[in-house]
């Protein structure tokens, strides 16, 4: 059988991409969902499952055994070692008709900041729960990182039901009991598919051992997921790389506005705002290397020209002027603290946003959030490694920033330390006045 | 039998870039490209003149059109390349008017820096002329073609991944990799390696090279050569060393998955002599481009982990 993502097939139909992202908690086979995703895709080669089975024996496992295929995604050596996953890992599995990128992430408390790195790019997050134990403060976690960083599907896999029975009661009471914390939480798609990774059960085929369940197999739902819609009904914000200047006798005028559009949709002939600097102008053409297009969408990296010889370079934006997001020199945002190193109000900090990046001082923590309720409790004295909490930042240099709430793509942003230039958080725009 | 993927149908007249992934696949590379160069003060770009790299240098030349590419390539030369390799990647760079750097491995090898290894493979002695070079010419952005899908150890791997002073990776100590933003500080000593292919598999490469047109060294494609067998894959005789005795000669129609240092790059029995042609059969194959060619890889269940410790590609 060939690769299913492959043009080989008669028809021309398109292939389009979902980015998703894996979470649960430490034994709930997660890695041998994965695995078992990659495995019914055909995405794993004959060789890569030969070296499954091998390192299975080599693991004391039997020669008859099925191969043990967490071994396939846990990709360094203490974690092979140890049995666990460290770090965020990247797989490709594709069907006929999408591609898929998935962000596998660790479920361990310490390793919090890698599931905020895998949901801030997810469009789709699978929350995995053992069907034995049920909903855990590791899923309500979970949950609530998914729900935090707005990522637009979830689903909720109930894995291990071999274990009990295919018993519909177990799942329906854990389906109710998640769908309540998510509908709670704000996070307005929630599917739940009852699957055993093991054997195979509803991941990529319906399985006989639960006739009482009507919906989608896992694969099914992930390729049905409508992806990038929301992207695309945003306001339009056009985050400036660089500014192309070939200054050659073919081109000896030419001043391109190179980047990638983070949202909406932009057409020759709208009218723009460049921020924070407030000058205005018209689209007269954007460029690709294959020629003028009239129009680009949210994710299309592109080259904007203006009508008008404006000063605009990098850490510009270019917006609707009747859209246009707000333009802030004090920014009260919540945090994600990724460092060992407590996060304490005066702190000297640098704020990556878009193509800009500024100095800031944090001049206050406002609360910490509760993943619970998602509200802010108490005002801190510091914020911990894998906390979250709300705080106030006064910048050296204004943003244009949308809240995280309405723009994913514009409301985020890195704190950085400023001497060694680690990432010190992972901020998101808090509700503007 | 098509060879391109045609673009999908609008949605309310609008296409989201994820509607068609080679397209977003693209848009993210040149999008990494583009913030590389402006937040970095000397990048290059590593060029074999395999297929990976090609593709990475079509992306490139797109981020800046109509303007140059704002930085030069890099080579590492064992010195086993395949000529038909060699003469493509000068090819490229006199075509395209570029500045290349060649570091050849002869060269530490014979001023006593680098010993040869007794098995002839050069592929684990690029490492010192790439870290040389690198703080030769005070590189501080180094573009791969490495892709996720090639290895356990690359799964693990930042877009854009630092290095430390002695060119180190530590997988335990990366930098979180949020949204689209990438965190490129470092300090004096310090690089990044940067990989905009990261997401793509040896399909999507092949599916673009077909869509764009990319110009790939002839060996990709069928043709016939002299090639022995040795530990099960087609091996082409050259001044690295092969064949040895006992080792026959036979001429066979074959083609290159992967192009690398001849010792230990294994050519595969194909009859693909068109991208077409090419497409399918990699569609259909069920072994991994490293599986099927790549001596090195098989060394160990960590061996790129281990090299990519020590500041291989």
């Amino acid at each position: 059988m060939g690769r299913p993502d492959g043009a080989s097939t008669v028809t021309d139909a398109p292939v389009s991409l979902l980015r998703l992202t894996t979470a649960g908690s430490v034994d709930d086979g997660k890695s041998t969902l994965v695995g078992r995703l990659l495995r019914d895709t055909q995405s794993i080669l004959t060789d890569q499952l030969d070296a499954v089975s091998r390192a299975t024996v080599a693991r004391g496992g039997g020669i008859d055994d099925e191969p043990d295929l967490a071994l396939l995604t846990d990709g360094l050596r203490a974690e092979r070692e140890q049995g666990i996953t460290i770090d965020v890992a990247y797989r490709y599995f594709a069907t006929p008709t999408r591609k898929f990128v998935l962000a596998d992430c660790p479920g361990h408390v310490q390793y919090t900041r890698n599931t905020v790195t895998g949901a801030s790019t997810a469009e789709l997050a699978v929350v995995l729960v053992d069907a034995r134990n049920g909903v855990v403060e590791q899923t309500r976690r979970h949950l609530a990182v998914a729900a935090f960083l707005r990522v637009p599907h979830l689903v909720l896999a109930v894995n291990k039901m071999d274990l009990v029975g295919f018993d519909e009661t177990t799942f329906r009471r854990i389906e109710a009991e998640f769908t309540t914390a998510a509908t709670s939480l704000g996070v307005p798609d929630v599917v739940s598919v009852p699957v055993s990774a093991l054997h195979g059960d509803n991941v990529a085929a319906r399985s006989a051992a639960t006739p009482w369940y009507g919906g989608p197999t896992l694969l099914e739902h992930l390729e049905a997921v409508p992806i990038g819609r929301e992207a695309v009904e945003e306001p339009m914000r056009f985050p400036v790389q660089v500014v192309i200047r070939p200054r050659t006798a073919e081109h000896p005028d030419y001043r391109g506005l190179a980047g990638r559009l983070a949202s909406g949709v932009l057409s020759v002939g709208d009218q723009v705002v460049t921020l924070p600097s407030g000058g205005r102008s018209t689209v007269a053409g954007i460029d690709t290397p294959d020629g003028p297009v009239p129009q680009a969408a949210a994710g299309e990296s592109v080259t904007v020209l203006l009508a008008d010889d404006l000063d605009v370079g990098r850490g510009d934006m270019l917006a609707r002027p009747e859209q246009a997001p707000r333009v802030v020199s004090e920014l009260e945002a919540d945090l994600c603290w990724l460092a060992d190193r407590p996060l304490r109000p005066g702190a000297r900090v640098l704020v990556k946003h878009g193509t800009r990046t500024v100095r800031a001082i944090v001049t206050e923590l406002t609360g910490r959030l509760d993943l619970h309720t998602l509200t802010h409790v108490g005002a801190p004295e510091a914020l911990e490694l894998n906390e979250i909490g709300g705080a106030r930042l006064r910048l050296a240099e204004p943003l244009a920033v949308d809240d995280y709430a309405t723009d994913r793509h514009t409301g985020g942003f890195l704190v950085i330390d400023a001497a060694d230039g680690n990432t010190l958080a992972a901020g998101l725009v808090a509700k503007g006045p | 039998m098509t060879a391109t993927v045609t673009a999908p149908p609008a949605m309310n007249g609008i296409r989201p870039a994820d509607s068609d992934h080679l397209a977003a696949l693209e848009s993210e590379a040149v999008h990494i490209i583009r913030e590389v160069v402006a937040e970095f003060d000397r990048p290059v770009l590593l060029f074999s003149g395999g297929k990976d790299s090609a593709v990475l240098l079509h992306l490139a030349l797109r981020a800046f059109h109509p303007g140059p590419l704002p930085f030069g390539l890099l080579h590492v030369d064992t010195g086993h390349n395949f000529p038909e390799v060699i003469e493509f990647r000068d090819r490229m760079v006199t075509d395209l008017g570029l500045r290349l750097h060649v570091a050849e491995v002869q060269h530490w090898i014979d001023d006593g820096r680098l010993t040869e290894r007794p098995d002839g493979t050069r592929n684990p002695l690029q490492t010192v002329p790439l870290l040389d070079s690198i703080a030769e010419h005070r590189f501080d952005a180094v573009f791969g073609g490495a892709r996720r899908d090639e290895d356990r150890a690359r799964a693990k791997e930042r877009i854009v991944s630092l290095r430390d002073a002695f060119g180190g990776w530590d997988p335990r100590r990366q930098r979180p990799e949020l949204w689209s933003l990438y965190n490129g500080r470092h300090t004096a000593g310090e690089h990044a390696r940067v990989f905009p292919l990261s997401n793509w598999t040896e399909l999507d490469v092949w599916n673009y090279i077909a869509r764009r047109n990319v110009a790939v060294p002839a060996i990709y494609y069928a043709h016939e050569r002299e090639v022995f067998q040795r530990d099960g894959m087609w091996l082409t005789a050259g001044d690295w060393g092969g064949p040895r005795r006992g080792e026959e000669i036979v001429r066979r129609t074959v083609r290159y998955r992967t192009v690398g240092d001849a010792s230990c790059t294994g050519a595969v029995e194909s009859t693909a002599a068109t991208i077409e042609e090419v497409l399918a059969e990699v569609t259909a194959s069920r072994i991994t481009e490293r599986g099927a060619t790549r001596a090195d890889d098989r060394l160990s269940e960590a061996a790129m982990e281990d090299r990519k410790r020590e500041g291989y590609f």
